[in-house]
């Protein structure tokens, strides 16, 4: 059980990093960013390239990984979502110009960093191993709490700072925030940059867990889109909510039904079909969304 | 194939029945997707090719024999459904070691000389993985291993491994096999399995990548067992040698496995060689495989290119190319030991 718990707690802390990204870009602008799995794949072999390839600290590496995707996520929404957004107010619009972003980056991963799985080096070597009840390698637990750190630091920032209260008010009401003097096209391309920067940082982060490889992206905005579905689009709390449900939902199914092949993620999605039947704007969300 | 191609071309072409041809080399990506690889198959018949070397997956090769067969097409998958290759099947030959061949000389070898009496398996929830996992606990089973897991499998998009393999070693088998396991998944579950403390033998039998396995699990991939290309620096012919260096020029690194790709084009056009009239004639192919030698130009020694399967297939629908098992050590595959097919 502790191992399980443990597995929860790690699987649960990345998923609801990777959530956060994708849930803060829908609740500014109400684009569903198909391409976020892509950005975070982005992330992994921007932080590949620098510290596995040429032994830059994992530390500024990450710090790479952070700004290329801040930068891709200013560009991508201030040269192709905003003109979007203002020329259509079919939402159809913004999801087709997502997949097609995602397409276009994935074309573009294969091109500069081809379609082998890569990997770098451990930052932490060791494992923790509590009597085989508890197995954790060092690396796991430290990447977990960065994550959690993350997390908080995230949460602080959208709380306690000007630029969070901006990005709160411009979620809320967009008319209300742009006649209190909210820049709104600043604050949307602040808003989805930052988004993008998650998905750049848990990219960073995992490529030295998982690796990375092209084929991650796809499934990466699968697993996100669950995770917001099930706290809530466009909430925060709904999208931490929701990564640590399904990271705890993985970690108990892949221990405990594996036994009859691999159901997990069927009994998920099933589960998550009776819920939407049910709650259909997720935990946290309210039903006028 | 485009490597030994160009090759050939640059050197003069390859002579049959007296005319000397360039080689070309038609290609298209069915993306593992048997609706495309049917319509490859197709675009192949239009285009009145008779000689094609894949499909690489069991569903495409499995969907395209209706085309083959009705087109006069032989194919060489990279595909190990044994249907393809035994009676009435004729048009496909299997382009390489099957696992259901692999693998109990992989396991017997084991028992030999490691003492595994435990097996468990893993395998991907996708048809290849999973017919090779099915092959392989058959053969464990008639080897006289006692299979102590086989029913755990993961998504191919899976990123972490520790959950899903922490049932699997619970059973602390002596041996894991990671059963189809891809070069993108082998390096992440070796590193999860020893990380949880596992410390028994880990293969596959399929070929890997020692960059991939480098990065991805550094010397925790140190032991891990897998099928690999049809050659070794021991086997290996200065032009074996003279194609990994035109095939590292041409696509930039090479890859172990490649040693096995070479082979389709030369056993098509050694038999061609050898029945001028096959060109046209698919009949004519087929009716020289049973025969059918020529010298290995990839091994050193008197090794000869010939058909085999009679023992997996009941008829010759298989090439001959050596089944070569390596380990990985320190970044590199160092071979673990040689075995021949029939």
């Amino acid at each position: 059980m502790e191992q399980i718990l443990a597995n929860g707690v790690y699987l649960g802390s990345q998923y609801a990093m990777i959530a956060l990204g994708l849930t803060l870009i829908f609740a500014l602008m109400n684009v569903l960013n198909f391409a976020h799995g892509q950005m975070y794949v982005i992330g992994g072999f921007v932080t590949y390239t620098f510290y596995g390839q040429w032994g830059v600290p994992f530390v500024l590496a990450l710090f790479m990984s952070c700004m290329t995707l801040a930068v891709i996520g200013a560009l991508i929404e201030k040269y192709l979502f905003a003109p979007v957004i203002k020329g259509s107010s079919r939402e159809e619009s913004t999801m087709l110009l997502a997949a097609g972003i995602a397409f276009l980056l994935d074309a573009l991963i294969l091109l500069v960093f081809g379609e082998k799985q890569r990997g770098v080096p451990k930052i932490v070597d060791g494992v923790f191993n509590w009597d085989f009840r508890l197995i954790m390698p060092y690396d796991r637990i430290l990447i977990c709490v960065l994550a959690i750190l993350s997390i908080v630091a995230f949460i602080a920032l959208m709380q306690y700072t000007k630029t969070g209260r901006a990005l709160r008010a411009l979620a809320q009401d967009r008319t209300a925030a742009q006649l209190m003097g909210v820049n709104v096209d600043r604050y949307s391309m602040i808003g989805f940059a930052l988004g993008a920067m998650l998905a750049g940082l848990v990219g960073g982060l995992l490529v030295t867990i998982t690796g990375i490889n092209l084929g991650m992206g796809g499934p990466t905005s699968i697993k996100a889109f669950m995770m917001v579905m099930i706290g809530g689009a466009g909430v925060i709390s709904g999208a931490i909510w929701g990564g640590f449900i399904l990271g705890f939902l993985e970690a108990f199914g892949l221990a405990y039904l594996s036994q009859y092949g691999d159901i997990t993620y069927l009994l998920i999605f099933v589960s998550l079909m009776i819920f939407l039947a049910i709650r259909p704007q997720g935990l946290m969300g309210k039903p006028w969304g | 194939m485009e490597t030994r191609a160009a090759w050939i071309n640059e050197t003069g072409g390859f002579e049959i029945g007296g005319t000397t041809y360039d080689i070309e080399i038609v290609s298209f990506d069915d993306q593992k997707d048997p609706k495309r690889a049917i319509a490859g198959m197709e675009k192949m018949a239009q285009e009145g090719i008779h000689y094609v070397v894949g499909p690489n997956v069991d569903d495409g090769a499995a969907a395209v024999r209706p085309v083959a067969e009705a087109n006069d097409i032989m194919y060489f998958p990279y595909a190990f459904p044994k249907e393809l290759y035994s009676p009435p099947a004729s048009n496909a030959v299997l382009g390489m070691i099957a696992n259901y061949q692999s693998g109990p000389a992989i396991y017997k070898h084991l028992m030999e000389n490691e003492g595994v009496k435990t097996v468990a398996f893993i395998a991907a929830n996708e048809s290849d993985p999973l017919s090779q996992r099915d092959g392989g606990v058959a053969a464990a089973k008639e080897l006289g291993l006692e299979v102590v897991s086989d029913s755990v499998t993961y998504q191919v998009d899976t990123t972490d491994f520790t959950p899903v393999l922490t049932p699997v070693l619970r059973t602390r088998p002596d041996l894991l096999v990671l059963s189809g396991v891809s070069p993108a998944n082998a390096p992440q579950l070796i590193r999860s399995a020893r990380e949880l403390g596992f410390e028994g033998l880990i293969s596959t039998e399929t070929a890997q990548d020692a960059g991939v396995l480098a990065e991805g699990a550094g010397d925790l991939a140190n032991g891990f067992i897998s099928v690999g290309g049809a050659s070794t620096p021991e086997l290996a012919s200065p032009m074996m040698n003279e194609f990994v260096e035109r095939y590292t020029n041409m696509f930039g690194e090479y890859n172990d496995e490649s040693n096995t790709k070479v082979y389709a084009l030369e056993y098509i056009l050694e038999t061609l060689k050898a029945t001028p009239e096959a060109i046209d004639d698919v009949d004519a192919f087929k009716a020289s495989m049973d025969s059918f030698s020529a010298p290995n130009p990839y091994m050193n020694g008197d090794e000869q290119l010939t058909y085999v399967g009679m023992t997996s297939f009941g008829q010759k629908r298989q090439i001959a190319v050596p089944l070569v098992v390596n380990v990985y050590q320190d970044g590199a595959f160092e071979t673990m030991f040689i075995a021949r097919v029939d």
